[in-house]
């Protein structure tokens, strides 16, 4: 399995031709407590970098774009009841959406876990 | 996903920095233009920022024939204060003022008596001067208001949630809409033929510009709605089926069978009604499976005021739909000593914080009209509401009797609450409507009125009666009804 990250905060995991895709702890804490998540249709067809789902918190609404072009397989039911989930396990249990990867060319353009670290330090 | 920059209290102290207003004129002093924002060194500067010589550079785009040039003419100069009450009150006498006649127009506004603790109550200055005062800190009155007017809404509706209002029940209604396409991610919304035809205008408005599909009808003029025809016009592509209830010609029908059929495309059933007091009387829309209710709230506290400022009313069954709800919304919370207190929640769905992507562009509402519905629903609390409804209906049926003995009339509903449609012999309503003014009875609204031009409808006249009916009325409106049909 390989872990991707893109520099609007999402992380994705790669395993069988399905893309995993979350947000990652550095962007759970930026938030702060998240109170509701708004996510797609199982079936949508979105493109690279366009709205995906969006995630509330206490603060502020913020989407999350889809990190690369696929239709959407599955959205985790457990974010419903329990959104706070993704400031528990944000890159774990409190995944968003699963997808289907339309064109792998597409991952060449995202970051590893030490590039991502080496970006959201310079932020 | 992308981090907001300002998502820490600064973001907030900015956006409630910005509502306050910048005092004009007190910059450079400026004593002569002190109502002005402006002084003319700041307009010389904005002009030579955007690269224009004068302020008429700016208009040029208007057509040189549509400019006024130089003063309007036949304008008269300023007159005294007396020559100008005066020239008012003579142009006051030629209206022929609702209390002054026998009085039946209805068709989405209603003449009420409403005490007069309300207007007393509404004037307080701690309500009335108050612009958008939202800070719990310091608006707990005005908080704590609209979280009972949300209350009494929502029962009144059958809902669970209720805003803090809408302008009027016809934008309420395109908000409905506009909710339902968001839920269902569809774009088609059917409309009964019975919707009031401005609610349906202002939809049909709207949705030039969403792009969304609008399936309208005109009214069928028979006893019972068509809500066989309504429900064979859900598709699958149909967001929701909206339906007024009473509807624009008065009558009442079970909706459940509609919410059944709107459910079982995926669709929404979105209620609209616009006279409150009916829902004294009759099932609330919640009750029969209104997923959305919106409304007219003018009936109860605000008046007839020539058709405005008026109340939109707008609640959900459902609480998985509040987050799609346009508007503002109070909610009830604990201060951090643990005491009640009332504030503004899920404002995430608001312009102010979701920018393009709101729920909808409204981020306020029409706060005095609620208080005024509130005081007033609270004034006569729920036995009252429910006397005041049944003798709407009391007297409403007594008219009703009285009129279908009238040659060439008869009642067109098998069922009403306050208002029912007659059927009129030889001349068009809108004819007879404005013989029975020159005989000072304001009759009703004819069909022919808000339906230009359908020759199927102009037969039909809406009769409205409510509680400041008086007998006398019913019976004058008979009998200058039967001269002015002969």
């Amino acid at each position: 399995m390989t872990r991707y990250f893109t520099d609007e905060h999402e992380w994705i995991d790669v395993e069988d031709g399905i893309a995993t895709v979350g947000i990652t702890e550095y962007a759970q804490g930026q938030l702060g407590d998240i109170v509701f998540v708004e996510l797609p249709e199982t079936g949508a067809l979105i493109e690279q970098g366009k709205d995906a789902a969006v995630v509330e918190s206490v603060k502020a609404a913020s989407d999350v774009y889809a990190p690369i072009t696929g239709e959407i397989t599955e959205v985790n039911p457990a974010l419903e009841d329990d959104p706070a989930l993704v400031n528990s396990a944000p890159e774990d249990d409190g995944w968003f959406f699963k997808m289907t990867i339309a064109d792998e060319g597409e991952l060449d353009g995202l970051m590893d876990e030490d590039g991502y670290q080496a970006f959201i330090e310079a932020l | 996903m992308r981090i907001p920059a300002k998502a820490g209290a600064s973001g907030w102290l900015a956006l409630y920095l910005n509502e306050v207003p910048a005092f004009a004129g007190t910059r450079n002093g400026n004593l002569k233009m002190r109502y002005l924002p402006l002084t003319d060194t700041d307009r010389t500067a904005m002009l030579a920022k955007i690269g224009a010589a004068s302020v008429d550079d700016l208009f040029v785009d208007v057509p040189a024939v549509a400019r006024l040039d130089g003063p309007i003419s036949d304008l008269p100069m300023h007159a005294s204060e007396m020559a100008v009450e005066r020239h008012m009150q003579k142009l006051a006498a030629k209206n022929m003022v609702a209390g002054e006649v026998p009085f039946f127009l209805g068709a989405g506004a209603y003449r009420h008596h409403v005490p007069a603790s309300v207007d007393a109550i509404i004037q307080r200055g701690e309500f009335l001067t108050a612009y958008t005062p939202y800070q719990p800190e310091i608006a707990q009155g005005t908080l704590q208001m609209l979280f009972e007017f949300q209350t009494q809404v929502a029962r009144l509706y059958g809902c669970v949630v209720a805003n803090a209002s809408m302008y009027d029940g016809s934008t309420a209604c395109w908000e409905a809409v506009a909710m339902a396409t968001r839920v269902t991610r569809r774009s088609r919304a059917v409309l009964s033929g019975a919707l009031h035809p401005h609610y349906a205008g202002v939809v049909r408005t709207m949705a030039k510009f969403t792009g969304d599909t609008i399936a309208d009808a005109l009214p069928a003029i028979q006893p019972e709605p068509d809500l066989e025809g309504l429900i064979a016009r859900i598709d699958d592509d149909t967001a929701c089926v909206v339906v007024q209830y009473p509807d624009i010609l008065g009558r009442i029908s079970d909706l459940a069978p509609v919410a059944e059929a709107a459910h079982a495309r995926g669709a929404l059933l979105v209620v609209v009604n616009t006279e409150p007091v009916a829902l004294g009387a009759c099932k609330s829309p919640g009750e029969m499976g209104a997923d959305i209710v919106v409304g007219e709230g003018q009936s109860l506290g605000v008046g007839l005021q020539f058709g405005g400022p008026y109340l939109g009313l707008f609640a959900v069954r459902d609480p998985k739909h509040v987050r799609q709800m346009p508007g503002r919304l109070c909610g009830e919370t604990q201060d951090a000593e643990g005491k009640r207190g009332f504030v503004l929640t899920l404002s995430t769905r608001e312009q102010h914080i979701r920018r393009e992507k709101a729920t909808s562009n409204i981020c306020t509402n029409s706060g005095l009209c609620a208080l005024a519905f509130s005081v007033h629903m609270t004034l006569l609390g729920e036995a009252g509401l429910r006397q005041l409804a049944a003798e709407n209906h009391r007297l409403a049926c007594l008219a009703a009797d009285r009129l279908a003995r009238v040659p060439g009339v008869r009642v067109l509903n098998s069922a009403f609450f306050n208002e029912f449609t007659l059927i009129l012999e030889g001349k068009p309503a809108r004819e007879i409507v404005r013989d029975l003014a020159d005989r000072s009875v304001l009759g009703g609204v004819s069909l022919g009125r808000l339906y230009g031009g359908i020759a199927a409808l102009e037969h039909a006249l809406l009769v409205a009666v409510t509680e400041t009916t008086t007998e006398e009325d019913i019976e004058r409106l008979a009998c200058e009804l039967e001269e002015a049909i002969k």
